[in-house]
Parts: C-alpha cells; structure tokens; sequence
C-alpha cells in the first residue's frame, strides 16, 4: 500500500510539472504584449520597455518559467497585471466564494443522489424506479446554467426568495451570504447529482447480486443491515471514483455559474482575466485547480484502502 | 474466405436491427435525434422565417400562430434560430467527436499492442489531459485564439482524445489475450494488421456507445461556451447564445429562455437514449456508467 501511495504521489508531483509547463508554454504564445495592454494604446515604445523590464518579460523564458514555478511552490504567484495587487491575495477573496459554493453543491449532489440510488437499486423494476431513473436521465441532459436561470425565474423573479444574483460578502453575515450561494449551489449540484445517483444505482445493482448478501440475508441479518454495512459498502468505489472526477467538474462549472449569478468567485476571476490577458493570473488560477484535482483524485485514491480493507493488503 | 465472413457479419447486422427496434430507449433516443437530424437538414433549405433579417416592428413577440416560439429582441423567429442554431450543435460536438476518436481511439490501440513503455506513456498522457477540467481548458483555448465555431471545436476535441483512447485501450487489452488473436499472430500477422483486422471490429460496439455519450456531452459543452459568447459568433445563432441574450430579458419574456433550453435538453435526452439503447442490444452485460 505504501509504496503504491508513493507512486501515486510521483505521478502526481510529475502530473503537476508538466501540466505547468503545458500551461506556461500555451500562454505564451498567447497573441498581445501585457505590458502594452496595461499602458495603453497611446503610451510611447519606451515606457513600454521600461514596463516589460520591470515586469522581467525581457528575460529569457526558461528563466521567466523557473522564476514563476519556483513562486508556486512557496505560494508567491506574483502581480495581477490588471489589478496591481499580488494574485495570492486575489485568488484568497475568492476562493471564500468558489470553495464553499463547489462544497455546497458537493453536498447537496450527495445528499440527493446516494438515497435516490439506493432507493432506485432496492426496488429495481418498480414504479418508483423508473420514475427515479427517468428524472436522472433528464437531470443529466439539463445545462447546468439552464437550469441555473429557471431557478432565477421561479424563486428570484417570481417567488423573490433569494438574490438573483451578486455576493454581499461574508462580512454581510452568514445568512444573506449564504442565501446568494443557494441557487447557484442547486444549479450546479442537480446535474452532478442526477449522474451520481445512476452510477449508485448500477453499483448497488451490482454488488446486491453477489453470494455474500445472500449468505448476509440467509443467516437472518435484517434487509436494512446488510444493506447498509455490507452492500453499500462495496459499492462505495465507483461512486467514489465519481465524486472525485465530480469535485473537478464542480470547480470548472463554477466559470459558468458563477457569471450566470455574477458571483465573485474563482470561476469569474479567470474569466476576466483571460479576456484582460492578465497572464500571471491565468497561469496561477488554472495551477491552482489543476493542483485542486490532483490532489483531491490522490485523496480518493486513498479513500478507496478506507472502504475496502482488501485493496490495503493487495497493494 | 471474405466470403463467410460478410455474410456473418450482415447476419448479425440484421439481427441487431431487430433488436433495436423491439429495445425501448433505442427507439425513442433514435426517434429523437432522426427528428433533431431532419430538423438541422431541414433548415439549409427552409425556415419559417430568414433568422439573418432584423424585423424591429416584430420584436418581443410572445409565441402565436405566426411565431410559434415567438420572437426575440430583433424581430427574428425563435423557432427558426433553434432550427438554424442545431445545425451548429450537431457540427461541434460531431466533429469534436471525430477529433476525439480519429486521434484518441489510435493511440488507445497502439497502448495495448505495444504495452510497457508505450502504454505507461500514453496512460500517463491521459492522466495529464484529464487533470485539467475540461471546460477551464475550453476556456483557455478558446479566450486564447479567438471565440468561433472552429476553436470551439478544437477545445472540446482535445477532451474526447483521452476518453477514446482509455475505452480503446481497455476494449483492446481484453481482445488481446483471446485465441483468436493468437491464431492471427501464428499466421503471422503484424501488431498494426491484427488491430485493423480483428481488435477495431470488436471493439467497435465499445467506441459506439463513447461516441454517443460524447456527443451528447459535446452538446452541452458547446452550449456552456457560446453561453460564455466563446463559441459560434452572431449572426450565426447558436442554442448557448439564445440563452444568454435570454437572460437579460427574462422579466419581459421569459419563453425567450424556455425553447433554447428545451432544445438542448431534449437533443442531448436522445442522444443518452440512443447510447444506452445500443449498449443493451449490443451487450447486456455493459451497463453504461452515466
């Protein structure tokens, strides 16, 4: 086990130094100098110069790469172009707004979909299963911004229960900031979950089939028991696998979320700074989530020896 | 010996026809993309309306007889912009789908025939691709060359490599050890001709049912972009820019939000059908994971 968590580990340090330099090298060739952008049109060739050496776009770029990467490593991103103000301290405002709104809607995803896909499984062919299953299979073909604003529609326009879009602040308190966060968080977890809840069903399937539940049942464990402790259980890996691949889409969907509800979040940020060809911001925010996803598909790597003590001694 | 071999293969074409008629979700996922198919056809020779003209007195129609869908903030029909706005649809997320599978399903083969080094550096390829989600990337690609139909493609292209090529690779790994394959290489048969001849047939069924999941989510990719305005440009409409010039307007005519989205709901709903419709003919036992 420890030596497969330690490949892993590799993997993912190696994963995470390529995928910096994929990052550096595409915006590179990004068309636009920062420098003349942030001046101006009018402003003269000289001052221009005098900005790109400030900024060490004059130095070579193994030298511009290394300088950036090495950044990363101590959380030094460097300065926004655009914002004057270091990208650590951007990318801190609005992580307090992605993260909990990807939390939120990761939750609500789970709570939603792991008892409809128990539900689903234990009934199998009932009524209330291809009710279920049909409302999943629809749940999956909605955008999720689409959905975002016919959840405006109705309980922001017509019923005027929440915000229909902006972020007071935490500083606003905890309600009126969660309240904004709502929408946003059913908007993006409805998808997820529909998806989630069809991957429990199947690995549920799955494994209720198997000898030892019938054994469980036939030596008298109640239905509920052996559903719970034994079937659940083994049929946590692939939903597991899901939710990790799910934590990814979640922090992604956030850039069309959150410009559905003008939240000022992550998602926005590198939206904006993309099209202000804010580089520095760009390259930081995209590692962060790279490094995000990594992290958390280690994290379910591990949790896959948690629920199956088996994989522990295999591997 | 061609011989037996077509007329095997046009038996089991037959049969599999029948089959798939008699299955539930193939016939309704079939019936809905033939209808969003004929639907897109049917739009390069008419409209009810010509979406590229401006008709201001006409504006802000709520649906009727003569605008079914009623009409948007320019005068322009919105039934015709959905019909005009799939054939966009459909071109996105099919050719992204052939980038996808055109690159991806190669090098997916060339993993499991070659194995050991080849294998561990396309596998580790794919885990790079897969590190960064999707549409961030989609974003970054299409912000950095420009916003348009063809970038678009290209960015949602890139993503279906990976998928194809981890679906190859495992359908192959499986046909590798068989006996038949065995029997090929005894007569002699090179890596490259054994994967054309006899690991592409078998997986085939494998890289249909990907296909039509990846569509369907190519669909939903490309709305999501040109939402963002990074995807096919005005005066081309498109279902993702309905609804964001949708959104504005929301108070004043909420149905301008309604048929866009409808339209992708239910071209990605048949889409799904028709993939898990030709998994269960094709093969009981594969039961899709979305």
């Amino acid at each position: 086990m420890t030596s497969y968590l330690l490949k892993r580990l590799l993997i993912g340090a190696l994963t995470l130094v390529v995928a910096s330099i994929v990052v550096f090298s595409v915006l590179e060739i990004l068309p636009g100098d920062p420098a003349r952008l942030m001046l101006g049109l009018n402003a003269s060739e000289a001052t221009v110069q005098v900005l790109r050496e400030q900024m060490g776009l004059n130095q070579p770029i193994l030298l511009r790469y290394l300088d950036w990467a090495g950044g990363l490593l101590t959380l030094d991103f460097g300065k926004s172009y655009t914002y004057s103000v270091p990208v650590a301290e951007l990318v801190a405002e609005r992580v307090v707004v992605s993260l909990p709104l990807a939390l939120m809607a990761l939750f609500l995803s789970t709570v939603i979909a792991i008892p409809v896909g128990v539900f689903s499984a234990q009934r199998r062919g009932s009524a209330a299963d291809t009710l279920s299953m049909g409302a999943a299979q629809i749940g999956v073909a909605i955008p999720n911004f689409w959905f975002a604003l016919i959840l405006i529609y109705i309980f922001a326009v017509w019923l005027r229960l929440v915000p229909a879009g902006g972020f007071p602040g935490w500083n606003a308190g905890l309600w009126p900031a969660s309240k904004a966060l709502i929408l946003p968080a059913v908007a993006l977890a409805l998808p997820q979950a529909a998806i989630l809840a069809r991957v429990t069903r199947s690995a549920l399937l799955e494994v209720l089939g198997e000898d030892y539940i019938r054994t469980a049942r036939a030596k008298g464990m109640p239905r509920s028991h052996v559903l719970w402790r034994h079937a659940l259980r083994n049929a946590m890996i692939p939903v597991l696998t899901i939710l990790g691949l799910q934590f990814a889409f979640l922090l992604a969907g956030t850039i069309i979320i959150e410009n559905v509800f003008y939240l000022p979040g992550l998602g926005r940020l590198i939206f904006q700074a993309i099209t202000q060809r804010d580089l520095i911001v760009v390259e930081s925010v995209v590692m962060l989530l790279v490094a995000t996803v990594i992290v958390v598909n280690l994290l379910v790597d591990l949790s896959y020896a948690i629920v199956d003590p088996r994989l522990r001694i295999r591997q | 010996m061609t011989l037996p071999v077509t007329e095997f293969e046009r038996e089991t074409f037959g049969s599999f026809v029948a089959k798939a008629f008699a299955n539930r979700s193939f016939v309704t996922g079939f019936a809905i993309t033939s209808l969003i198919t004929g639907m897109a056809l049917l739009s390069f020779f008419w409209t009810p309306y010509d979406v590229t003209k401006l008709i201001v007195a006409d504006r802000m129609q709520p649906p009727s007889a003569t605008h079914l869908f009623g009409t948007d903030q320019f005068g322009r029909d919105v039934l015709s912009m959905i019909m005009v706005g799939s054939r966009n649809s459909i071109a996105v997320a099919l050719v992204a789908v052939g980038i996808g599978m055109g690159l991806g399903v190669p090098l997916g083969c060339w993993a499991a025939a070659r194995g050991g080094f080849v294998d561990e550096a396309v596998m580790r390829f794919n885990d790079l691709v897969f590190a960064f989600p999707a549409l961030l990337s989609a974003v970054m690609i299409t912000a950095i060359f420009g916003p348009g139909a063809i970038n678009a493609i290209i960015a949602i292209g890139i993503f279906n490599i990976p998928v194809f090529a981890r679906v190859a690779r495992a359908g192959a790994l499986a046909i590798w050890p068989r006996e038949f394959i065995l029997a090929a290489r005894a007569a002699g048969k090179g890596k490259a001709l054994i994967t054309v001849e006899h690991i592409l047939p078998n997986i085939a069924n494998l890289l249909l049912v990907q296909g039509t999941i990846q569509f369907a989510l190519g669909i939903l990719a490309e709305a999501g972009l040109s939402y963002l305005g990074l995807g096919a440009q005005p005066p081309m409409p498109s279902w993702g820019r309905m609804l964001f010039e949708a959104q504005t307007l929301m108070m004043v005519a909420p149905y301008l939000a309604l048929f866009p989205g409808f339209a992708i709901v239910i071209t990605v709903l048949g889409l799904n059908l028709l993939g898990d419709g030709v998994s269960d003919v094709l093969d009981p036992k594969l039961r899709r994971q979305r």
